[in-house]
């Protein structure tokens, strides 16, 4: 297969920015909608393989290193442990943030209401943290399989 | 101090689970600091589960609830059922985890030498770590759902090990076959779990075997919970990712998965003892003659196809099945037996049975990987005449073969003569068949022993070196242990095996210490 048409490139070009804060939206959520750390990961990291498809495995091997990917995968799994360490004063995993007046601490009221972003305590924060590691490691599969099959020969026809 | 042992059961699994991560950092400095630091880890991880298990022997089960106010309240508020993850260690738990940390450590310091210049190292120990917290997952958690989640942690990092070896198709051919196996397995599982959980609200294991009914449904789960973890755990006739798993793999991914298997066990005995413990003394008895009847068929198929293998790690795997039997008759037996006195003798036997084969078999294969690190054969039939050459590897394996065959003083006659004595009680042609297949062993490890080590030296082996020191020591702990519980099996009994069977006979504690006695 050769270089993709321009409409393809410039779509996605277009596009990917909407996939990207559609994921965030998704992730910074996850605490009062549908969705969360793992979902709204896996919607970034296939914006991500949209580049992949338009501009090919070597274009984006150029600019994003699969070392860089897996350090941010590490950085994201360490960072949902160390949060879940937070409370290791009272038990492990508990939410030391909810409840205070510090970020992400409101208590919503009773009753029927859409939820407040900055509740949830360490929930947010975990959702981020997943994100973080979920993008980067779906990202790098795309990208090593990309890479892989075209050595394989994948030009051939 | 009291605050490490009560915060230990969440430790237990978060520092292997955090050290994990840190491993693919530590490996851009240098691959020393990252080997230190995982052994480092691992022996500190150990070292609190022998606190926690003083703990234990001393004041009992003891629960840790997740995210909590306190780590032992179960019942938040008003909730009648436990409603957070909630890890509950009793006597079997307990066991358990410091037979997988004992592995765990062995394999890092047995692959601290034996892996030298392969790339991926740095993912190979996360990997491990990876597989030491689904084990020790498996044996802590009160939670049925969550002993799926790591169940399924446990298959997915050892099929990744196992195909460590990328450039051999073997392996990648186990592998595969190992990660068909344990989703089919894992699905089973989950759906058994959705029976339990539609009929009876609940996923905590001491909630459920509370309300348990033994309905059909019920029934229906027992089986698939018992096929899944049976069949994971390599018994006959699902035993055939088994020999390629454990043959295929590096010896020391190997041994931990080994130790993975026997957290499958494990499985199988909180089902049948714990999960459905109220018919421990009445409707048992058909899963444990169904248990009996696939532990000698598991004995039968594994020494058989032993006696006929050339490669020498799947003899040895294949030898491994044959063991697994063992333990499987004995928790049978003691399913059968029902209120007869020697289903406690046959329960004892089985359980001491699971440490002493991971020691055993772990020996073993970590003595073929001696082999095949010093020699880059596989084949028994290029081997021969190493003792002259491999002299430390050479005692190992002595030690180990007669271990496995259960000859005394060794470990395996200790547990194995309990599987006997109580067998024999049950029906006398099971303990027959397990003799007679314990000596076929013995046979089949000699005539391997005599072609690998004695003999005239063959040329291309001329110049043969013994292996690096890191993976001498880890036969030496292994081969140390093996001697250790040979010789005073009394006081090994006593102090861990028996709080282990106690636990697995009075289902009614376990439940108890998260109902609170209502």
């Amino acid at each position: 297969m050769d270089e993709t048409s321009k409409i393809i490139k410039t779509v996605s070009s277009v596009m990917f920015p909407f996939v990207t804060i559609y994921g965030l939206y998704v992730i910074l959520h996850g605490h009062l909608t549908p969705g969360g750390g793992f979902q709204g990961g896996a919607i970034v990291a296939s914006g991500c393989a949209l580049l992949v498809v338009a501009f090919g495995s070597d274009a984006i091997a150029k600019r994003v290193k699969e070392s860089q990917l897996s350090l941010l995968e590490s950085i994201g799994a360490l960072g949902f442990i160390s949060l879940a360490f937070v409370g290791i004063a009272t038990t492990f995993f508990y939410n030391s943030l909810a409840g205070t007046k510090f970020l992400f601490g409101r208590i919503p009221p009773y009753g029927s209401n859409p939820g407040y972003l900055s509740s949830g305590g360490l929930l947010p924060l975990m959702n981020l943290a997943v994100g973080t590691k979920v993008i980067a490691g779906l990202f790098a599969i795309v990208l090593i399989l990309a890479i892989a099959t075209r050595k394989k020969g994948g030009r051939s026809k | 101090m009291n605050s490490i042992i009560t915060h230990s059961p969440a430790l237990l699994i978060a520092i292997p689970l955090f050290a994990a991560f840190i491993t693919p950092l530590l490996s851009r400095i240098h691959r020393r600091a990252r080997d230190g630091f995982v052994l480092i880890v691992l022996a500190a991880t150990e070292l609190l589960a022998l606190l926690l298990a003083q703990d234990i022997y001393a004041n009992g089960i003891r629960k840790y609830v997740f995210g909590a106010t306190l780590p032992s309240l179960t019942h938040p508020g008003t909730m009648s059922i436990p409603v957070r993850i909630i890890f509950e260690i009793d006597g079997l738990s307990i066991f358990m985890v410091l037979i997988s940390l004992t592995i765990a450590f062995v394999a890092t310091v047995y692959s601290s030498s034996f892996f030298k210049k392969e790339d991926g190292l740095d993912r190979y120990y996360t990997l491990l770590l990876l597989v030491t917290v689904g084990m020790v997952g498996m044996e802590l958690t009160g939670d049925l759902f969550n002993f799926f989640v790591f169940l399924e942690i446990t298959s997915i990092a050892s099929c990744a090990l196992i195909a460590f070896w990328v450039d051999r198709g073997e392996s990648l051919e186990a592998a595969f076959k190992y990660i068909v196996i344990s989703s089919i397995g894992a699905l089973f599982v989950l759906m058994a779990i959705g029976f339990l959980y539609g009929q009876y609200d609940a996923l905590n294991i001491a909630a459920l075997a509370n309300s348990i009914q033994f309905t059909f449904i019920d029934k229906v789960a027992l089986v698939l919970l018992l096929a899944a973890l049976t069949m994971k755990a390599g018994i006959a006739p699902m035993h055939m990712w088994l020999p390629d798993a454990y043959g295929e793999a590096p010896p020391s991914v190997t041994i931990a998965v080994v130790a993975a298997t026997q957290a499958s066990l494990y499985g199988v005995l909180r089902v049948c003892f714990t999960l459905y413990g109220k018919g421990l003394r009445l409707n048992m008895a058909a899963v444990g003659w169904t248990l009996v009847g696939l532990g000698l068929l598991t004995i039968f198929i594994g020494v058989t196809m032993a006696l006929v293998q050339r490669s020498l790690t799947r003899t040895i795997a294949f030898a491994a099945v044959g063991e697994i039997g063992y333990m499987v008759i004995g928790a049978g037996t003691a399913l059968a037996a029902g209120a007869q006195n020697f289903a406690t003798v046959a329960l004892k036997g089985g359980v001491f049975h699971i440490f002493n084969d991971v020691l055993d078999i772990g020996l073993l294969f970590l003595v073929a990987g001696a082999i095949i690190y010093a020699t880059k054969e596989r084949d028994l039939n290029n081997l021969g005449g190493l003792a002259k050459r491999m002299k430390y590897t050479t005692v190992f394996f002595l030690i180990g073969l007669l271990a496995v065959a259960g000859m005394p003083p060794l470990n395996g006659f200790a547990s194995k003569i309990l599987i006997y004595e109580s067998t024999y009680q049950l029906n006398p042609i099971i303990s027959i068949i397990a003799i007679l297949s314990s000596i076929l062993l013995l046979a089949i490890f000699v005539k391997i022993f005599y072609s690998l080590f004695l003999g005239p030296e063959l040329p291309h082996l001329r110049d043969v070196k013994e292996v690096p020191k890191g993976m001498l020591v880890a036969m030496a702990i292994l081969a140390t242990l093996i001697i250790i519980f040979g010789l005073f099996p009394g006081y090994v009994l006593q102090t861990i095996v028996d709080p282990a069977v106690a636990a697995l006979s009075n289902p009614t504690n376990y439940i108890n210490a998260i109902l609170g006695g209502a």
